[in-house]
């Protein structure tokens, strides 16, 4: 895999809305490399028709009955860290001019 | 510092009025205090801790029962929502961030009598294997502080043997709990995917993320797996525990079990006194009347490769709440809302955390998915298929916890491809969702403790501690 470019990793930052100084970008475009390079070792592998597993609990569908459990915390706990809270809501920046 | 008693005689010794849980919880404090400069613990809980020891004392004067865990200071990673204490998970993102709830094992513990004292420092967010990545402060090994103790609950497993509490709870995703137990020479439990409730554990990657102990004695963790384990409603990945207790370790007869060597685990690229470790204590079971086969898995040689796409896939999306608004950190100075999640995300998050949501972010790309993901996910069930096959001639796998003792602080911090190979022996059973414990069974030559890994089929997390036990008795 050839080196990523200074363009991947900011388009990679973006994705992940993170905003990266020049010398993180530099920095990561030699390390989010290497780690790529060594993953690659999997290619090696024929795995054709192998199903993929992505969860090993053997569980599937848990169900529980649609009703209300008291768990004791309250909605303004669940508001106490949030940024900017009012009226039992959290608010955000503006979205719409 | 002084030793602990077994955490069933403290609890035994606290019902009866003999031991006041106030004064384990001060004893507790004192050796935090005196173990302050290997930078363990991010947060004390004082006032909480002595408010429960008083009215569990008062409520044993009362002729109360108090449960099994009675005035048992214990430590939790800082990655368990706990009241009394901010929970950071040692990253700047979360600085600031009191808990609405308690974890659920958090729960489980008090109501039994237990108290929670402290937090333990980990590698922000678990993301790492020596605790350097954390936000905060590097935790110092205890056998020698210039060196590294393991992570990412590389704080719990120094807690337990500065003798700060008799136990600490970790969190494995890759071997976050083995890896620590292994460089410190502490006993360290990786559940079986789904054991334990994970409510209330800031989430690193959820198809492997499990909660285990870590303690001196396999007794002592075998006790609090026991407390911890089973169904939750709050947690619908979680599965039914064994019936019998954890703590039910019969007296195994060694010559009853089939053990097998994992020779992936055995090869060139592990330091020779690890290897000579483990040899030695499997002739010594062998001694004893184990049978003893070498097998190979495969498989196990791409494990890492497939990890380090998985679990970065899943750290990117978990990762992806912190946006600055609900919780965490927000960057002041944003005027609109994609500035607010940027900027606060760019200042919160440490590189570990950067570096691993942008490589998951890379493999869950439309173009990439197939040929990175998808692939990893078809590897799993390779290597899950190898380990069946392993059990249907053998009843435990063994080998190192890594291939490293304890390096030094430092050592690998700019390369952090080195630095994942420190768990290239642990993340296979991650993957599997198998039980695993670090069991202490030597020191290298610079005097620091070698751990040997027992690997179990899922759910067979009680025949897994009979083995260590019996491994714990063999090498005294």
């Amino acid at each position: 895999m050839a080196k990523l470019t200074r363009e991947d990793v900011l388009k990679l930052a973006q994705l992940s809305r993170l905003k990266l100084s020049d010398e993180e970008v530099l920095r990561f475009q030699d390390e989010i490399t290497e780690i790529l390079q060594y993953v690659e070792k999997l290619q090696s592998v024929d795995l054709a028709g192998v199903d993929p597993t992505y969860q090993v609990s053997g569980l599937s569908n848990v169900m529980r009955e649609d009703a209300v459990y008291d768990y004791g915390v309250k909605a303004e706990d669940l508001l106490k860290n949030a940024t900017v809270a009012e009226d039992g809501h959290i608010q955000v920046k503006r979205i719409i001019e | 510092m002084s030793r602990w008693l077994s955490i069933a005689d403290i609890a035994e010794k606290v019902q009866s009025g003999e031991l006041k849980a106030t004064a384990m919880v001060e004893q507790a404090f004192k050796s935090i205090e005196q173990c302050q400069k290997y930078d363990a613990i991010i947060a004390t809980i004082p006032e909480r801790a002595k408010r429960r020891a008083q009215e569990l004392d008062g409520r044993i004067a009362l002729g109360e029962q108090t449960g099994r865990l009675s005035g048992v200071p214990f430590i939790a990673k800082d990655n368990f929502l706990t009241f009394g204490s901010e929970t950071t998970a040692a990253s700047n993102i979360l600085r600031g961030f009191e808990a609405p709830y308690q974890s659920t094992v958090i729960e489980r513990l008090e109501a039994e009598g237990a108290i929670c004292v402290a937090k333990a420092n980990l590698d922000a967010f678990a993301h790492g294997g020596s605790t350097e990545n954390s936000d905060f402060m590097v935790t110092k090994n205890p056998h020698d502080a210039s060196r590294v103790p393991g992570g990412s609950s590389g704080g719990s497993a120094a807690a337990v043997m500065l003798d700060m509490a008799p136990f600490a709870l970790g969190t494995d995703t890759g071997g976050s709990i083995r890896l620590p137990a292994s460089f410190t020479g502490a006993v360290g439990l990786k559940p079986t995917y789904g054991l334990v409730s994970r409510s209330g554990v800031v989430a690193m990657a959820s198809s492997t993320d499990v909660v285990g102990p870590l303690a001196r004695t396999v007794e002592d963790a075998a006790l609090v797996l026991d407390v911890i384990s089973g169904r939750d409603l709050l947690d619908g990945t979680t599965v039914n525990r064994d019936p019998e207790p954890y703590t039910n370790l019969d007296r195994a007869t060694v010559s009853e079990f089939k053990i097998g060597i994992i020779k992936e685990y055995m090869g060139e690229g592990v330091d020779h006194d690890v290897r000579e470790q483990i040899q030695s204590t499997v002739e010594a079971l062998q001694k004893a009347g184990a049978d003893i086969q070498e097998l190979s898995l495969p498989s196990l040689d791409l494990a890492l490769a497939a990890y380090y796409i998985i679990v970065p896939a899943e750290i990117s999306s978990n990762l992806s709440r912190y946006d600055g608004q609900r919780y965490g950190f927000s960057h002041p100075d944003a005027t609109n809302l994609d500035q607010s999640y940027n900027w606060s995300r760019s200042e919160g998050f440490g590189r570990e955390a950067k570096r691993r949501i942008m490589i998951g972010t890379y493999v869950l790309s439309s173009g990439y998915y197939d040929a990175y993901y998808k692939k990893a996910q078809q590897l799993r069930t390779k290597l899950i298929e190898e380990f069946n096959k392993a059990f249907k001639s053998v009843d435990f796998l063994v080998g190192p916890i890594a291939p490293m003792t304890a390096f030094k602080i430092g050592e690998n911090t700019n390369d952090p491809l080195k630095m994942y190979l420190a768990d290239a022996m642990t993340v296979g059973v991650s993957l599997a969702g198998l039980p695993a414990i670090s069991v202490p069974v030597g020191l290298d030559r610079n005097s620091l403790p070698v751990g040997m890994q027992l690997i179990g089929q899922q759910r067979t997390d009680r025949k897994l501690f009979s083995l260590a036990k019996e491994i714990e008795r063999l090498v005294k």
